[in-house]
């Protein structure tokens, strides 16, 4: 694995290689979110109990996975850099952060614009949002520790010390709260519940949910070029890079 | 740019290979490569800002270099570094010592982390080697920022390790000070240890040809 | 004079006693954080009336909320002044293992802080009217709960040591690490009020305990490492 890996330990060849699947990556997500949200918003069948507000969760479930999944992506990275000292993988670290917060963010607006209807009131300390909602705090730590370093070498680590913390306290966490939250179930109306998906319901969420993914790769994949890009300010090939892009834009301008 | 050319069959104390050092998105230096012998004492010079206090630092592992490595008789620092540091004193800018202890508590706590078990009279009789006799028991916190920089050069004295690496050890002593410890370096590498330091003034009881020299002017492109 | 490894006990007790001679001759640090525990306790009653009943059921959360707010404030003691005067890459350069280093530091910081916090409850629990049955429950979790909170803390400092303004940031990172031992230690008391055996908490916060005594140390080791970069 590692022969196979060793080409893209060097900044310029992944720069280049994300560069290369960048356009497929996003021409896929485009398709596969504009067919799965449409069919989910407009065609899927509404839930017989709660109605269209049900199709908020062709959205809010991926989010609520994503947000989930991209913290592991970060703890992965954290790890590979920690042990094998892959420069690459902070970088990789620092492009999913913020998107990992957003996702989060989305996935707790959802949830509450979910509530609303459903239970009367904006915000309920259901299990699952509260894990969401300690989720996000634990993003908004990584990327102020991130942010707080003005050498982004060290951020890198101190950041990745961090998120293998937290990877370590997450199911700690959430699995607290889920019994927080049946110890005082009393004070609690319903639980955010997934409703049990009839196939016409499932098709268009595996399309969103494969389209989210996506669009998340894609979103990374810009974020992670622009972090090799100031990682490598001083190298000689994005020098060249630069120079190339001033002339080109003048030659446009012109 | 290398401090030691001469072929040598026993290991280099300490050397490094292909240094390089960014800091602030400067480069500080490209490709150093440092070799340093018992015997030796390693001037390291160069401008304000130039990366003098960052190599001491990367030598002494505390920073780690953008890229290169950094051995200890032939074996990565990283690797030995229980070894490496038992036989390295550095002193950097900050002395290392608290206010609310004592002179003598001081001393003999940084001592004894190393390894080094010595009796009430004999830390009396170190601290006395640079000038603190009568301040054994006053609390740091009640001494001067000389004197501070001076009980941490009291380990000097005391000291097992071969490899001696201090930023600016003169500052803040006065001139018989610098003499005595100018003597005190002679010993050391003539018992078979090395020194690599920086300093704004220069060595004077050491002839120009026994200091070698790391020369950072490396600014920027 | 005699070049000799330390064995681990002795390196242990040597960077204890220090910091203990240190907190000793600068009571300040021990003090002022114990008496912001104690006003954030009484500011609750005040705030929200002084009703027993209302009071006894919100004791266990307000005094282990006020519990970690304090422990927060205490953490920067734990490395900060050994950062700025530079005995703390004086330590991380010296032979010993850094884990150990750093275990008897936080140890140190418990039994400053944790410890007198412990010892000042049962006096906070009579002003907020707790139930009678919940005292022992109430020393028993902070007990084991107060350090987990100085290991997981030591972590949160050690990462932000280097950083000028590293105070507020340290509580964004630390405080969602303390989430489960308040859930759980709460809830045993909570639990004892109702006379109800509560030894599955306890043995989760103890679990907690063990598990961040183990790793900590070794988290904090690494992020020293960077800090002092």
């Amino acid at each position: 694995m590692w022969k196979w890996l060793h080409p893209y330990a060097n900044p310029e060849v992944s720069y280049h290689f994300a560069g290369k699947i960048l356009p497929w990556l996003s021409a896929l997500a485009a398709l596969l979110l504009s067919i799965g949200l449409i069919w989910a918003l407009a065609f899927a069948p509404a839930d017989y109990q709660q109605g269209d507000s049900f199709r908020i969760f062709y959205i809010h479930v991926p989010a609520a996975s994503l947000s989930m999944g991209i913290y592991f992506g970060m703890a992965i990275a954290a790890f590979t850099s920690l042990v094998w000292q892959f420069k690459l993988a902070d970088a990789s670290a620092a492009a999913m952060a913020p998107v990992g917060a957003t996702f989060t963010a989305i996935a707790l607006i959802t949830g509450a614009a979910w509530g609303k209807p459903m239970w009367g009131t904006w915000w309920i300390w259901d299990a699952r949002l509260t894990s969401e909602l300690i989720l996000l705090f634990l993003y908004l730590g990584v990327i102020a520790l991130q942010n707080a370093f003005e050498d982004k070498n060290l951020a890198g680590k101190a950041a990745g010390i961090l998120t293998l913390v937290g990877v370590i306290n997450l199911p700690i966490i959430k699995y607290s709260v889920e019994w927080w939250n049946t110890l005082h179930q009393g004070s609690t109306i319903s639980k955010l519940g997934r409703p049990s998906m009839s196939v016409d319901m499932l098709w268009p969420f595996v399309f969103c949910f494969l389209g989210f993914i996506l669009l998340v790769s894609v979103i990374i994949c810009i974020r992670f070029r622009s972090e090799i890009l100031t990682r490598n300010s001083i190298r000689p090939w994005v020098r060249t890079l630069v120079s190339q892009h001033l002339t080109q834009e003048k030659a446009n301008e012109v | 740019m290398s401090a030691n050319l001469a072929a040598n069959t026993e290991p280099a104390l300490i050397s490094a290979s292909n240094l390089t050092c960014i800091r602030e998105e400067r480069l500080l230096f490209d490709q150093l490569t440092v070799e340093v012998n018992a015997g030796d004492i390693v001037q390291v010079e160069g401008p304000n800002g130039s990366g003098k206090t960052s190599l001491l630092r990367i030598l002494a592992g505390l920073s780690q270099p953008y890229e290169g490595d950094i051995f200890y008789k032939d074996q990565l620092i990283t690797q030995s570094r229980e070894e490496f540091h038992q036989n390295l004193l550095y002193l950097g800018h900050l002395p290392g010592v608290k206010g609310e202890m004592t002179a003598q508590e001081n001393l003999n706590f940084n001592l004894t982390l190393h390894g080094l078990h010595i009796n009430a009279s004999e830390i009396e009789k170190t601290l006395a080697e640079v000038n603190l006799t009568g301040f054994e028991d006053s609390l740091a916190s009640h001494l001067s920022a000389g004197q501070h920089r001076r009980i941490s050069l009291a380990r000097l004295y005391k000291s097992t390790a071969d490899i001696w690496i201090l930023d600016e050890p003169f500052t803040a002593i006065d001139k018989q000070g610098v003499q005595s410890l100018e003597q005190l370096f002679k010993a050391h590498i003539k018992q078979g240890g090395c020194i690599i330091l920086t300093t704004h003034q220069d060595l004077l009881t050491f002839s120009p040809a026994q200091v070698k020299k790391i020369t950072l002017d490396y600014m920027g492109e | 004079m005699s070049v000799a490894n330390l064995s681990y006990r002795a390196v242990f007790s040597l960077v204890l006693k220090r910091d203990l001679t240190i907190a000793m001759r600068h009571k300040d640090d021990i003090i002022n954080p114990l008496l912001f525990f104690v006003i954030v306790v009484t500011l609750f009653p005040l705030g929200i009336g002084p009703e027993s009943q209302i009071l006894s059921r919100i004791a266990p959360g307000i005094i282990w909320v006020a519990a970690l707010l304090s422990t927060l404030l205490s953490l920067d003691r734990l490395f900060k002044s050994d950062h700025s005067d530079g005995s703390l890459e004086q330590m991380l350069l010296s032979p010993q293992p850094v884990f150990i280093l750093v275990l008897a530091k936080i140890v140190a910081h418990w039994l400053i802080t944790g410890l007198p916090l412990i010892l000042i409850a049962p006096l906070l629990a009579v002003l907020l009217h707790l139930n009678e049955q919940s005292y022992s429950a109430l020393i028993l979790t902070l007990l084991l709960g107060t350090p987990v909170l100085s290991l997981l803390g030591a972590i949160g400092v050690a990462l932000t040591v280097g950083i000028k303004k590293g105070g507020v940031l340290l509580s964004l990172l630390v405080l969602p690490l303390y989430i489960p031992v308040l859930i759980f230690a709460t809830s045993a008391i909570d639990t004892a009020a109702l006379g109800l055996p509560y030894s599955g908490q306890l043995a989760i916060i103890a679990a907690l305990f063990f598990g961040s005594l183990t790793l900590a140390p070794f988290a904090v080791a690494a992020a020293l490492k960077v800090s002092t970069n």
